[in-house]
């Protein structure tokens, strides 16, 4: 289903965070979302996941207004993985997983032999099968980041929410995990601080400074080196892939004297 | 499935995975352990009774047979005295150790027990209040743990009102708010018993902040009955809500679960609940703290499985507590508390010291 946030405006504490947000995402597309610190990506997002509500305008799902459905329903609609995800319980990795049918059992109840089954795929497209077991404090924050995306896939929804996906894992696991949200056919927002990996499986990226979208398009129109100058402050190049032709980040680091080295 | 669970145990230390104990073979063991140490503890005190005979006793009252005249007066001991001590012994460990759970999920702390917020000062300070200065003259006996019971929901509507907004509770709103009503409790209370007319007021503040089941009776035991019961069945009902509170808050929202409202209700259901046991027993402090710990250790942390067990373990554990309160030091009667704390925190430390029980994180 494709996504509108349609003049979405967050609060947090009385201070606006996020203001005036218009972006889509048609069906099973993926958007990516970039912008230096502060600049009010988690915060939409949050208002996507329905952990803080909107102050101003709406988030659209198909044609629902997502803040206007129960709660239980907006949660069969979107997933998260998002970067809160600490617990103090020694939960095991199958049954974290399984959470992610909460959604779709508002009486509690068991899980039925098709849903373990979905669990199980989730866990298997991640590459954590092998620890469904496994206390969920021992696992490595890659461990545990990919156990949340199992989570979330497990809960079918048709948009997942995606706040820096790819923190804590390792150079394969990263790929691994980007290729499975191009792959799917999710309709995927997703936060991203590597610029190279959002040039990589972005359909669309839309970038955020001060709360405000600055620019919005597909990766080849968005990531130029006046943009990695005027936003997010940095001298670098912008090269095509020798081999895709996505647009490929150089940056040069500045040494004390500020000339480049 | 043998061999399975053997290999399992086999591999545990090793990769981390955990063996799980059927929690029906469980439950199943405990309350069999649970009776057992419910005819014992009726059975023994300064008047010892064979458990043969208690039993006798037992069967006569709930069947309406006939006891020899020269056995009435242990019957009595047996039936008026102990038997309603030792099954408030039991509803009230069954409860604190359901409500710990609850509150441990609520607040996302592995510290939390049922008194964190302000319950127990809260009764007590209702407790004192009524004892010193009279009042509830229409609750006659019961006065005193009616105003502890008024107490104890007066804490829970003073922390929610605190720490509400707009937007609902949240855990660690609720952890601060709760600690500091405590210490306002606890101020209000010394302050009623530095300006109380005789010396009464601290013997009542010691039974009200240390606990004893020397006031049971078989007319206020149908209430905690019910409370206990009521409590546990419905927190069991929501175990997968209790689950899904205790990843977080961000995530409980996007599993579609609103945090806010879960937690209001949470906190008047372990209130009422926690209220009417302070009300019957005083704060009997540990028992709710370390049963929850001590149930995942067996059973991991689902907490579906943890509400199956955690009554039953806190009920065992209240019961010999209690007899070795009546019985360590006869005649006299050490506080619960104080003998929840000397057993509990050894065994606590032992059982955090081994290997394989992770918790808050590390």
């Amino acid at each position: 289903m494709d996504v509108r946030l349609d003049r979405l405006g967050v609060d947090i504490g009385g201070t606006a965070i996020v203001r005036d947000l218009t972006l889509s995402a048609p069906s099973g597309s993926v958007l990516g979302i970039i912008g230096p610190n502060g600049s009010g990506k988690t915060t939409a997002l949050r208002g996507v996941y329905r952990a803080l509500p909107p102050s101003s305008g709406a988030v659209w799902v198909g044609d629902r207004d997502l803040w206007r459905l129960p709660r239980h329903e907006a949660a069969r609609t979107v997933a998260a993985v998002t970067q809160q995800h600490r617990t103090h319980l020694d939960f095991t990795v199958a049954e974290i997983v399984a959470m992610g049918r909460h959604p779709h059992h508002r009486h509690g109840g068991r899980l039925s032999e098709a849903e373990r089954r979905l669990c199980r795929e989730a866990m298997e497209r991640v590459d954590v099968a092998h620890l469904a077991d496994r206390g969920a404090l021992t696992l490595s924050g890659g461990e545990m980041q990919r156990v949340l995306v199992a989570r979330a896939l497990a809960q079918q929804p048709s948009v997942l929410v995606l706040d820096e996906p790819t923190n804590h894992l390792d150079l394969r696991h990263q790929l691994g995990l980007l290729s499975l949200i191009a792959a799917s056919d999710l309709t995927v927002l997703a936060v991203l601080h590597d610029l190279n990996l959002a040039a990589a499986v972005c359909d669309r990226i839309a970038v955020l400074a001060e709360g405000r979208v600055v620019a919005v398009g597909e990766p080849h129109e968005v990531l130029t080196a006046e943009l990695l100058a005027t936003v997010f402050g940095v001298d670098g190049e912008v090269v095509p892939h020798p081999r895709t032709g996505r647009p490929q980040l150089l940056y040069s680091i500045p040494d004390t004297e500020g000339t480049r080295t | 499935m043998a061999t399975t669970a053997a290999a399992q145990r086999q591999r545990a230390p090793r990769d981390g995975t955990r063996p799980r104990r059927p929690v029906a073979l469980l439950a199943a063991a405990l309350t069999a352990v649970l009776a057992a140490s419910a005819l014992v503890a009726i059975g023994a005190g300064s008047a010892s009774i064979p458990p043969a005979d208690t039993a006798a006793y037992l069967w006569a009252s709930l069947t309406g047979g006939t006891i020899p005249a020269d056995e009435v007066g242990r019957y009595q001991i047996v039936w008026q005295i102990r038997t309603p001590r030792v099954l408030l012994a039991a509803l009230v460990g069954a409860g604190l150790g359901a409500m710990g759970v609850a509150v441990q999920a609520m607040v996302r702390n592995p510290l939390a027990e049922p008194y964190l917020l302000g319950v127990s000062a809260g009764a007590a300070t209702g407790a004192v209040a009524v004892g010193v200065w009279g009042g509830l003259g229409a609750l006659g006996i019961y006065a005193v743990s009616g105003g502890a019971f008024l107490g104890a929901l007066a804490a829970a509507a003073v922390v929610y009102l605190a720490a509400a907004q707009s937007t609902g509770l949240s855990p660690l709103r609720l952890v601060l708010v709760g600690v500091a009503m405590s210490f306002a409790f606890q101020a209000a209370m010394s302050v009623l018993v530095y300006f109380a007319p005789d010396a009464e007021a601290a013997s009542t503040v010691l039974f009200w902040t240390m606990g004893g089941f020397g006031a049971a009776s078989w007319t206020t035991l149908p209430i905690v009955a019910v409370a206990v019961a009521a409590g546990i069945a419905v927190l069991a009902r929501k175990a997968r809500v209790l689950d899904v509170l205790s990843l977080g808050e961000e995530t409980a929202s996007s599993l579609g679960v609103d945090t806010g409202r879960q937690l209001a209700w949470l906190l008047a259901l372990t209130s009422l609940v926690t209220g009417v046991m302070v009300a019957a027993s005083g704060a009997i402090g540990f028992v709710g703290l370390i049963v929850p710990h001590v149930v995942r250790i067996a059973v991991g942390a689902d907490h579906g499985r943890v509400l199956a067990v955690a009554p039953l373990a806190g009920a065992v554990l209240m019961v010999w507590i209690d007899l070795a309160s009546r019985t360590l030091v006869a005649p006299r009667e050490l506080p619960v508390g104080a003998v929840t704390a000397l057993i509990g925190v050894p065994v606590f430390v032992y059982l955090l010291r081994r290997r394989g029980y992770l918790f808050g994180g590390s």
